[in-house]
């Protein structure tokens, strides 16, 4: 009889009890499910729950389970096409109201998700959908900032009434101004001083003239350059919103990269649409001293002015000088206006006291609004604007009103289609991109194929561990057995740990199980190989077991290691494919740790170690 | 049941000028390989487009290669993929396209062949994106031999560790031959499978390692290489049984899980082979040829006068 510890047995039968619980909601799978949430972005209440699920009983269609999510509604439905009539049916009984998303919900009971529990979430390999990389340009940004300066030193000097040649970018990174005259240079520096204390000046005196350059400090740069992929990440967040994803990944990666991961997002190319096209609005006044239609026979436009076409095609001059631009734009939401669809736009105090102004000098005068679209067009399709690279850039003026009252921060825009409006309104109020982005790495995976890979992969984690337990029964007999039994709380553990830290399970993940269990089997044989030897040696069967357990600790402990050194460091420098590997392979080896070392010995105490007279071991 | 009835007792270590030999020969020439044909490089490292599409019927690749040409495509690499109505189609990055776009061009010159086809899988990776996968891939290799070895120092001593990590490059330097010598493609997975190769066959060696460092503490007598002999020998049935519960392991998903990991899994298999032959025969040869002796894994003496924890 050997002796050993009890708060370890105890240590073993709580932590598999958890683990088993913890375990348990992957066993039930996923069923088709509607996320719902509602347009206007308030969150949903049992009162609108219950309008929603009034809906479906009079159609008759049944629910399977209905939950809030945070501000979502999650309904779980038998089977695919009663997900899709419901979503028909709710579409249909109250259009606009809400935003649906067909996905997938775990089929567990609800006491469970009243548990806080969850199964482990499958990545886009597994479950199907759209992963971009997205890199932005920050030299971009920093250009956009320089011309911003630039302009705002124009004003500055005209408004100090100081004389200057020119105001132009000087290198990537600053600003000349350059003067007539050299005495100015003083008054300069402290006008620009006063507008911000903590730029860094360049000055010089040439002959007679003189130039002061501004220069922005590292840390300016790299400030605007994290608004920027701030702003962009913000951006695609209220976008991938707009698409109603359920679980949308959208985060920084590295120095100047964006990932957005959308779960069961088929087509890539209306995500590309979404994420990818920006809307931004003008408004312009109408340069009704010349004639539009004699601009467009000579090709060019009177001074001040720019030619623009009309939604209807027809030439229309506007003044170069815009009254607000996007930028100014604080919200925007579509509706109707006396029968018409319109888009209700919000200004910031700049774009109000810049319109305030306008409308009360130009009462009367006409005004425009230009629309201006920019996506990405493959090479054959066309664009109707001025095409650089894929990029297609369409300027149009939707409509142009008299100027009938003063007006700042709220009014509207009309002369849209009614999706139009609807559309614009959604561009606009997820914002102008503040620095370009490009797409540097994309995947796609079809949800057939993902539905495969779950299958196979699932297939092939069965027959790999089917054939280990046939192999190390035979092998070791009924120690064997135990091997196996340990082999299968390894599984459950390592599936509990993943579930708990809602690691996500990829293809290259399940590889990575695969492995950690052919390797997991690896500490229960340095185990039992040295009690064999123990055995050979003469030692009694009790005495072999404990040797057996003490000596092989070493090994299994500097084995797994070493192996577990490789995957943090897989898993630190890893990207996509490897990281997900690593995940599973680093938590394999801690759960194998535990269970081959305390969770086997457990095991065959129980069994074997509480028999006084043990004449041999089934080894 | 077990591999050997009785005690084995094979001299490994007076033969390992043959051992040398095989391995110099084997990793020469996969080095040639790797020079001469190179990695078949997926794009991940390379950067491009590939698209795997499903047709409602076994496709016909001239078919589909004609129908890429007539949009521009002639450099299309097609293939059946699986089984033959899936096919999987492979463009190089150009200079100056928009790869995002290309993908979807691919599609639209295949609908006209055949309307039915289905988009299972799309992957486009720009040329810059490749090229950093490929050098954060070498980063993550160098950094796990870097940390790998200091562990292994630290815990035994410099002349495993040099053991070791000879074993350790051996491995991936025979698949990455393997891997040129057939042209099988060598994507981010393979790699993954590679650096598991690395953990895997040290953690085989680390365990023969374990037994001599306890030959050597226990026995007085025996040459360095009687002793080393005896320690291999010790761990033989281990080192075999456990190389074929890894490898049941890793055929399952040769077997079954389909193309994407079949990369990844003949990565892992012919790993598991040379990481066994490694931990055998290389490893511990190496030591052995360092001069490692008994004294050199002996417990750090204590000083005289030190005072000893209390009882």
């Amino acid at each position: 009889m050997h002796t050993y510890p009890a708060w370890r047995l105890w240590l073993v039968a709580v932590v598999m009890a958890a683990a088993l619980l913890l375990a348990l909601p992957n066993v039930f799978g996923d069923a088709p499910a509607l996320h719902l949430s509602r347009d206007d972005r308030a969150a949903f209440t049992d009162q609108t729950q219950a309008a929603v699920t009034s809906i479906l009983e009079q159609k008759g269609i049944p629910v399977d389970a209905a939950w809030l999510e945070g501000d979502r509604l999650v309904m779980r439905f038998d089977d695919v096409s009663q997900q899709l009539q419901a979503r028909d049916a709710i579409n249909a009984a109250a259009p606009r109201e809400y935003l649906i998303a067909l996905s997938q919900a775990p089929r567990m009971p609800g006491w469970m998700r009243a548990l806080g529990l969850n199964p482990m979430s499958l990545g886009l390999d597994l479950r199907g959908g759209v992963y971009f990389l997205y890199e932005v340009d920050v030299a971009g940004a920093v250009k956009q900032l320089i011309a911003a300066m630039e302009r705002d030193y124009r004003t500055l000097l005209r408004n100090e009434r100081i004389p200057f040649t020119g105001v132009a970018p000087a290198g990537a990174d600053g600003v000349k101004i350059e003067l007539r005259s050299g005495a100015d240079v003083p008054r300069v520096t402290a006008a620009l001083r006063k507008l911000d204390p903590l730029i860094t000046l360049e000055e010089d005196r040439l002959g007679e003239g003189g130039s002061v350059t501004v220069r922005l400090t590292p840390d300016q740069i790299k400030q605007r350059q994290d608004f920027a992929i701030q702003q962009n990440i913000t951006t695609l967040r209220n976008r991938v919103d707009e698409l109603g994803v359920t679980e949308p990944i959208v985060a920084r990666q590295g120095v100047d990269r964006i990932t957005v991961q959308l779960p069961g997002v088929q087509d890539p190319n209306e995500a590309l649409r979404v994420l990818g096209a920006t809307a931004t609005l003008e408004f312009r006044l109408v340069d009704d001293q010349n004639d539009a239609a004699e601009a467009e026979r000579l090709g060019r436009a009177p001074l001040g002015s720019r030619l623009y076409k009309s939604r209807q095609g027809s030439p229309v001059l506007l003044k170069r000088e815009m009254i607000v631009s996007g930028e100014q734009l604080v919200d925007a939401s579509s509706g109707f206006s006396e029968g018409q669809p319109a888009v209700f736009v919000k200004l910031d105090a700049r774009g109000a006291a810049e319109m305030l102004d306008t409308t009360r000098e130009n009462l009367g005068r006409p005004m425009a609004v230009v629309f201006i679209e920019k996506k990405r067009v493959a090479e054959s399709d066309p664009c109707n604007g001025v095409r650089s690279g894929t990029e297609c850039t369409e300027e149009e003026v939707i409509s142009i009103a008299t100027i009938r009252g003063v007006f700042g921060s709220n009014f509207q825009v009309t002369g849209l289609l009614a999706g139009e409006a609807r559309e614009l309104a959604l561009l606009l109020r997820a914002g102008s991109l503040a620095a370009p982005l490009y797409i540097v790495e994309q995947r796609t995976v079809g949800p057939s194929l993902g539905q495969d890979n779950v299958t196979r992969g699932f297939q092939a984690l069965m027959i790999g561990l089917a054939g280990m337990f046939i192999f190390l029964s035979i092998y070791y007999r009924r120690f064997g057995v135990v091997a196996c039994v340990v082999l299968f709380m390894n599984m459950v553990l390592l599936t509990a740990l993943m579930s708990m830290l809602q690691a996500t399970l990829s293809l290259p993940g399940i590889a990575g199980i695969v492995l950690t269990v052919g390797m997991a089997a690896d500490a229960n044989v340095l185990i039992y190989e040295r009690i064999r030897e123990e055995l050979r040696n003469g030692m009694s069967p009790h005495a072999a077991i404990n040797a057996g357990f003490d000596k092989a600790f070493s090994a299994i402990a500097d084995s797994n290691i070493t192996t577990l050194i490789a995957g943090i460091v897989l898993f630190t420098f890893g990207t996509g494919p490897v990281r997900g590997f690593a995940v599973t392979l680093c938590l394999g080896i801690l759960t194998s740790m535990f269970t081959a070392i305390l969770g086997s010995r457990a095991l065959i105490h129980v069994i074997w170690g509480r028999q006084r007279k043990l004449e041999a071991l089934p080894i | 049941m077990e591999f050997f009835k009785k005690r084995t007792n094979f001299r490994f270590m007076p033969l390992r000028m043959r051992w040398y030999a095989i391995s110099g020969v084997l990793i020469v020439a996969s080095l040639l390989m790797v020079g001469i044909r190179g990695l078949n490089l997926g794009i991940d490292f390379t950067g491009g487009v590939v698209l795997e599409l499903s047709f409602p019927q076994a496709a016909d690749l001239d078919k589909v290669r004609g129908a890429l040409a007539a949009a521009g495509h002639e450099d299309a690499m097609v293939q059946s993929f699986g089984t033959a109505n899936e096919v999987l189609v492979r463009l190089l990055p150009k200079e100056g396209e928009d790869t995002a776009a290309v993908g979807q061009d691919v599609l639209e010159s295949l609908k006209s062949y055949e309307p039915g086809v289905q988009l299972r899988r799309t992957e486009v990776v720009g040329a810059q994106i490749g090229k950093e996968l490929g050098e954060q891939g070498a980063l993550a290799a160098l950094f796990a031999f870097l940390m790998i070895l200091a562990y292994v120092a630290i815990r035994f001593q410099w002349k495993l560790a040099i053991g070791s990590i000879v074993a350790a490059l051996h491995d991936p330097i025979l698949v990455l031959g393997f891997f040129a010598a057939t042209q099988m493609p060598f994507d981010l997975a393979t790699l993954a499978a590679i650096l598991a190769v690395v953990g895997y066959s040290l953690n085989d060696t680390v365990v023969v390692f374990d037994r001599i460092r306890e030959r050597f503490v226990m026995s007085r007598k025996g040459t360095p290489t009687e002793i080393i002999d005896l320690a291999i020998n010790d761990t033989l049935s281990r080192t075999l049984m456990t190389s074929v519960t890894t490898l049941i392991a890793v055929f399952s998903l040769l077997l079954f899980a389909g193309d994407t990991l079949a990369g990844f899994a003949t990565a892992l298999a012919i790993g598991v082979f040379v990481g066994t032959y490694s931990s055998i025969f290389v490893a511990s040869s190496i030591a052995l040829d360092l001069k490692l002796s008994a004294r050199d894994l002996m417990p750090a003496q204590r000083e005289k006068g030190a005072v000893d924890d209390m009882p």
